[in-house]
């Protein structure tokens, strides 16, 4: 239970899609002129990343892993297809996309009124490869967990484009300097947002199992200079020596 | 004869700098943004996007007339699919660490929209020489704003091109760090390339005021 809590806070708000690993932003950009249509894209990303990442979980874990074949029989153990992941996964999204646009269309006439036109153009976002993807990087145990993830980072991603979305209709009334104005501004105060989402990497430290894992498998932090990283041995080494002085407490107390 | 008409020549030209597919038409940003910490993985990144644009367009454009329209979206991805699948097994056998440092990276040109929307919009209606020069162009326009931000946020942030300390060395106090300069490490995050970007499309609009958008 834990771990999935864990997961779900984590996704949605330390490797937020958007701000720490800049996912979908093609949309993200293009769609978020207006609060009403950002939500109406946000939560059909939703809904197809909570679907497309546990099919391809089962995927990785049946067919494309080193030795997955083996329940085929002891023959197939050697093989190692992980080279087909990515056209797996995206004829898996681009599958699933189309089957969800007709069932929706079928059973929910206002819903697909509603995300009619974004649907098709999801099958490209990167929000919902990459969703894939990461789940195969960061080897999620589990088909529950890897559920967990497609949800919570589709609603991570949600929070940014609605929060851009508002942001962007206000900013028309603001005097922005012209070269500035539409895609400039938006860059700028996206980047602003990512600082300030970047606080919630502190969020997870705390506990015992956030301490092995600080910070997200993003490429920049692992491109992070020899004084950062000094940084964060240091920052490691203090929570070692919390940990001792609770213990210390702990045995004072016993 | 001369190997590029007038008009050939402007499909590679234009998308350099008033057709620029970052900054003006708003493709491909994704990972424009995530992999430009450093300048050798954007110069990588850039040359696996010229290649897979250059060949892409001209495979897509050698089958426009043979593609039902509406199944032409999973073609396209099928098509890049193989494409970067090639890449990325290129990389892994001849530049592994730098495989590593590009990770899922490499898989999600699949959904770089430069390359679908050009696709959509050049290849599946020009014969297979121009969606060449297209593709090239625009992939090219890319790969400049990447390389540019790729520069500052590396020389910046760790005073290193290419991995090479370029200032001086920040710990034995040489070169301009004798004099008290400071590595900046917030253009090592990821929010720095955006606003790095976002300063970019700035310079050019106002250098170029026929760019300017409507608030």
């Amino acid at each position: 239970m834990l771990e999935h809590l864990e997961l779900f806070f984590k996704s949605i708000f330390i490797d937020n899609m958007v701000f720490a690993v800049f996912l979908g932003m093609c949309s993200y950009l293009a769609v978020s002129k207006k609060v009403a249509t950002a939500v109406g894209l946000g939560a059909a990303v939703i809904f197809v990343l909570g679907v497309t990442v546990p099919l391809n979980w089962l995927l990785d874990q049946y067919i494309l892993q080193e030795g997955a074949l083996s329940w085929l029989g002891a023959e197939y153990a050697d093989y190692d297809l992980s080279f087909l992941s990515f056209i797996m996964f995206i004829a898996t999204i681009a599958t699933m996309v189309q089957l969800v646009e007709i069932v929706v269309e079928k059973f929910s006439p206002a819903l697909y009124n509603s995300l009619g036109i974004f649907l098709p153009l999801i099958a490209v976002n990167c929000a919902i490869l990459g969703g894939s993807l990461f789940m195969q990087a960061r080897e999620i145990p589990s088909l529950a967990l890897a559920f967990n993830y497609g949800i919570s980072s589709g609603i991570g991603w949600f929070l940014a484009i609605l929060a851009i979305a508002a942001i962007r209709e206000k900013i028309r009334y603001s005097n922005v300097p012209p070269p500035l104005r539409g895609l400039g501004i938006t860059f700028i105060i996206t980047g602003l947002m990512g600082i300030g989402f970047q606080s919630f990497g502190g969020m997870l430290t705390g506990g015992d199992e956030g301490a092995d894992s600080p910070v997200p498998e993003t490429v920049v932090r692992e491109a992070v200079l020899p004084e950062a990283e000094g940084e964060a041995v240091e920052v490691e080494t203090e929570k070692k020596k919390e940990e001792v002085v609770i213990s210390y407490n702990d045995a004072l107390n016993k | 004869m001369a190997l590029l008409t007038k008009k050939d020549a402007n499909l590679i030209i234009d998308p350099l700098a008033d057709n620029n597919p970052i900054t003006i038409q708003v493709l491909g940003i994704c990972s424009a943004l995530a992999i430009t910490a450093e300048l050798k993985a954007s110069v990588v990144m850039a040359l696996s996007v010229i290649f897979v644009m250059g060949v892409g367009n001209v495979v897509i454009s050698l089958m426009r007339n043979i593609i039902p329209s509406k199944i032409r979206i999973i073609v396209q991805l099928v098509v890049i699919a193989a494409l970067v699948i090639v890449v990325d097994q290129v990389l892994k056998a001849f530049a592994y660490e730098l495989s590593k440092t590009l990770a899922v990276f490499v898989g999600l040109i699949i959904t770089n929209c430069i390359i679908m929307g050009r696709f959509e919009a050049f290849a599946l209606g020009n014969g297979p020489w121009r969606s060449f020069l297209d593709g090239i162009g625009n992939a090219l326009g890319y790969g400049v704003i990447l390389i540019i931000v790729g520069f500052f946020r590396e020389l910046l942030g760790s005073g290193t091109l290419f991995g090479y300390p370029v200032l001086g060395d920040p710990i034995g106090k040489t070169g301009l760090y004798s004099i008290g300069y400071e590595n900046n490490g917030f253009m090592i995050l990821p929010p720095a390339a955006l606003i790095v970007v976002g300063i970019i499309i700035w310079v050019q609009r106002s250098r170029n005021t026929a760019l300017i958008e409507e608030n």
